[in-house]
């Protein structure tokens, strides 16, 4: 029909700009980067001419499985410690009244307004051997006068945790503020102590924003590259440390690409596969009848 | 029967608000029990205060002669029917209804049997697997109902469970929960604004008004003989003179003094003396509406008015009639045998009467006893200065 013609016209045309951005900035690059890892280095930082699999082969250098299972855990563990924050500070904020919810939310945002940069170094600054965070925590005997707190793998988690805590509130607050907190009561009603109520009811009830909070924070963990630039030490780096080492430092475009490309897939193929799990259980939802 | 659910003297406070005051109430095992009133009397916090969700600032509760008042929700064998539901979404309807057996940690075969029979007492066996998202308002009320009664409690809490149906299926769901409390004979306590659903369910009812119990009774006895102003104004319609006793007739009947009419006679069965201010209140429909004079003696009250407004209801009519400063309400019965006299008609002369034992005498103690009396704006009867029933009855200007 022409009506619908036209109409699928439309559509398309809406949706266009959005593909076509998606391809030249998102699509095209990433399908360059797998190009670059087949081609050969130049010793300029450039490419040489025709195709190798070398790069691919020195890939399978053996200190690369330890930096990648590094980078896994860290985000993991990054991950794990941002969601069992966010989670009951989300429910908190979500109950209180309006004017601490706004309150806190600001607080949560606030540092946004300082530069993440500054942000890391400040915490260097707290965590060196001088620092007041170090001194403190001397003083109260927490820590030993000559452990180091800064340049391992600790201090990179410590300050990741900071820096990707509000990504994991806000997702986790927006879904407990749309929570009815009435189905709490509901099943306290039914005999659910606390603990039960919230876990088999609240949990359940935030999973979307639970899912963002997950994507959102561990993603960008395995690309973290300043901060274990900043904070960390050679024992810490992760797999961003080394593509940025490749691409600086080495001048070799290919093995980098290689690394990032990794990376990419090691994100890319688990997502999918979630996705399509997802889309494999929802069914399209019957009409609700409503009773004469 | 003794008493099964006793609240004693127990109030709550949210900052300067009671929301309940001193309330003590004796509930029956078994009885279909309602608080009914207007929004913000309190009804619901003491709802609450029984589920455990609030803690009472003074008093205690008494469950079967135990105190239940320090108890967290989940240890208390009462459960509710929220007014929203509160199904949980991510759960199916037969999930829903295994929770509070699941919880207690009961057998799988033993859930799934009760479940099963849940589901066949709300006729909802073959909708099992559907998520609360996909069923209708009544289908979730049911649902809600079944995963409150599996639990077997000894009080079932019904918070305005019809409040968020239509009309046509409100009405189906209360004759649905009169038979399921006929079949489940638990104690039922149901919190209402609607003064209907209170009067065709319950035993007996508690009216309540700003935290406190103004007065409780079987629907006739409320309904009959309000103790006050408020309980008479809240349910059902009625007409409020303002005056006081003049004189003790004999030892049932007083005489009023109302402004304008000298010679009111009232059943006195309060015994309020001389001199002190009252109400009289009479029920449109105890009042009889005629063309002639009627006979009169000395237990009929009969006023001369003059008809501002006919309203034909189909199965009555009403009649706003004016004597002397009051606006009167009037429900008269449409019967065949009358059809030979002459209809009454907007600016007719008419009477008005009553007998004594059909009105009632309320002491003026109520602080909401202002602006009960309706007296008329100037030059009402000429259009449609009726703003007070326009509220009462919104069809009313449509049908005259």
């Amino acid at each position: 029909m022409k009506v619908e013609q036209r109409s699928r016209l439309t559509e398309w045309l809406v949706t266009a700009p959005s593909f076509a951005w998606l391809a030249v900035l998102f699509v095209a690059p990433t399908l360059i980067v797998f190009a670059i890892t087949f081609k050969p280095p130049d010793p300029y930082g450039g490419l040489g001419p025709g195709w190798t699999l070398g790069t691919l082969r020195s890939l399978a250098d053996p200190n690369y499985p330890a930096i990648i299972w590094r980078t896994l855990w860290l985000s993991v563990l990054n991950t794990a410690f941002c969601i069992l924050l966010s989670v009951p500070t989300g429910y908190h904020i979500a109950r209180a009244p309006l004017r601490v919810r706004q309150m806190i939310l600001l607080l949560v945002i606030v540092p946004f307004w300082t530069s993440f940069l500054i942000r890391i170094f400040a915490w260097k600054i707290l965590l060196h051997p001088d620092g007041l965070l170090k001194q403190a925590l001397v003083h109260l005997h927490l820590v030993q006068p000559n452990a180091l707190l800064l340049y391992n793998a600790r201090a990179v988690l410590l300050v990741m945790v900071y820096t990707y805590l509000p990504f994991a509130i806000l997702p986790i607050y927006a879904a407990a503020e749309k929570f009815d907190f009435t189905l709490i009561e509901a099943a306290r009603d039914l005999g659910a102590h606390q603990l039960r109520a919230f876990f088999s009811v609240f949990i359940p009830g935030i999973r979307r924003g639970l899912m963002t909070a997950i994507l959102v924070v561990f993603i960008p963990s395995l690309g973290s590259y300043v901060i274990p630039d900043i904070v960390g030490g050679p024992s810490s780096q992760m797999i961003g440390n080394k593509i940025a080492q490749r691409t600086f430092v080495d001048r070799n475009l290919p093995h980098a690409s290689g690394l990032s490309a990794f990376l990419t897939l090691a994100v890319l193929v688990p997502l999918a596969g979630a996705l399509f799990l997802q889309g494999k259980r929802a069914k399209p939802t019957d009409i609700v009848l409503e009773d004469a | 029967m003794t008493d099964f659910l006793v609240f004693e003297d127990v109030s709550k406070h949210f900052g300067a608000i009671r929301a309940v005051d001193h309330v003590s109430l004796a509930i029956r095992k078994g009885e279909f029990f309602s608080l009914l009133g207007p929004s913000g009397c309190g009804k619901t916090t003491l709802l609450r205060i029984l589920a455990g969700f609030e803690h009472p600032d003074t008093g205690r509760v008494l469950l079967d002669g135990q105190d239940i008042s320090d108890l967290p929700p989940n240890e208390r064998k009462v459960n509710t029917i929220f007014q929203s539901y509160a199904l949980f979404p991510h759960l199916t309807v037969w999930q829903n209804i295994a929770f509070g057996p699941q919880v207690a940690g009961h057998p799988r075969a033993e859930i799934a049997e009760e479940v099963e029979k849940m589901l066949k007492l709300i006729q909802m066996t073959d909708q099992a697997h559907k998520k609360p998202a996909q069923l209708s308002g009544g289908q979730k009320q049911r649902v809600a109902i079944a995963r409150a009664l599996i639990n077997k409690p000894q009080v079932l809490l019904l918070d305005e469970p019809l409040a968020a149906l239509d009309l046509k299926l409100r009405q189906r769901m209360l004759i649905e929960l009169d038979l399921i409390h006929d079949e489940v004979g638990i104690t039922f306590l149901y919190v209402t604004h609607d003064q209907g659903e209170a009067m065709s369910l319950s035993d007996r009812i508690a009216v309540m008004d700003r935290g406190r119990v103004e007065q409780m009774g079987t629907p006739a006895e409320i309904y009959e003989a309000p103790r006050s102003s408020f309980v008479a104004a809240f349910i059902g319609d009625t007409n409020f003179f303002e005056g006081k006793v003049a004189q003790l007739v004999d030892e049932n009947y007083s005489r009023l003094e109302i402004d304008g009419f000298p010679d009111v006679v009232c059943f006195n069965d309060k015994q309020i003396s001389v001199g002190n201010p009252v109400y009289l209140s009479v029920r449109p429909e105890k009042i009889r509406i005629s063309r002639d004079r009627p006979l009169e003696d000395n237990l009929h009250n009969v006023m001369s008015a003059r008809v501002e407004d006919v309203i034909y209801l189909g199965s009555s009519t009403k009649y706003w009639v004016r004597a002397q400063e009051y606006r009167i309400a009037v429900y008269q019965q449409h019967s065949r045998f009358l059809l030979d006299e002459r209809p009454i008609r907007w600016k007719d002369g008419v009477w008005v009467s009553w007998h004594a034992d059909d009105a009632y005498m309320l002491e003026r103690y109520s602080e909401s006893d202002e602006n009960l009396v309706q007296t008329p704006p100037e030059q009402v009867g000429e259009k449609n200065g009726t703003a007070g029933e326009a509220s009462a009855s919104p069809t009313a200007r449509k049908l005259r």
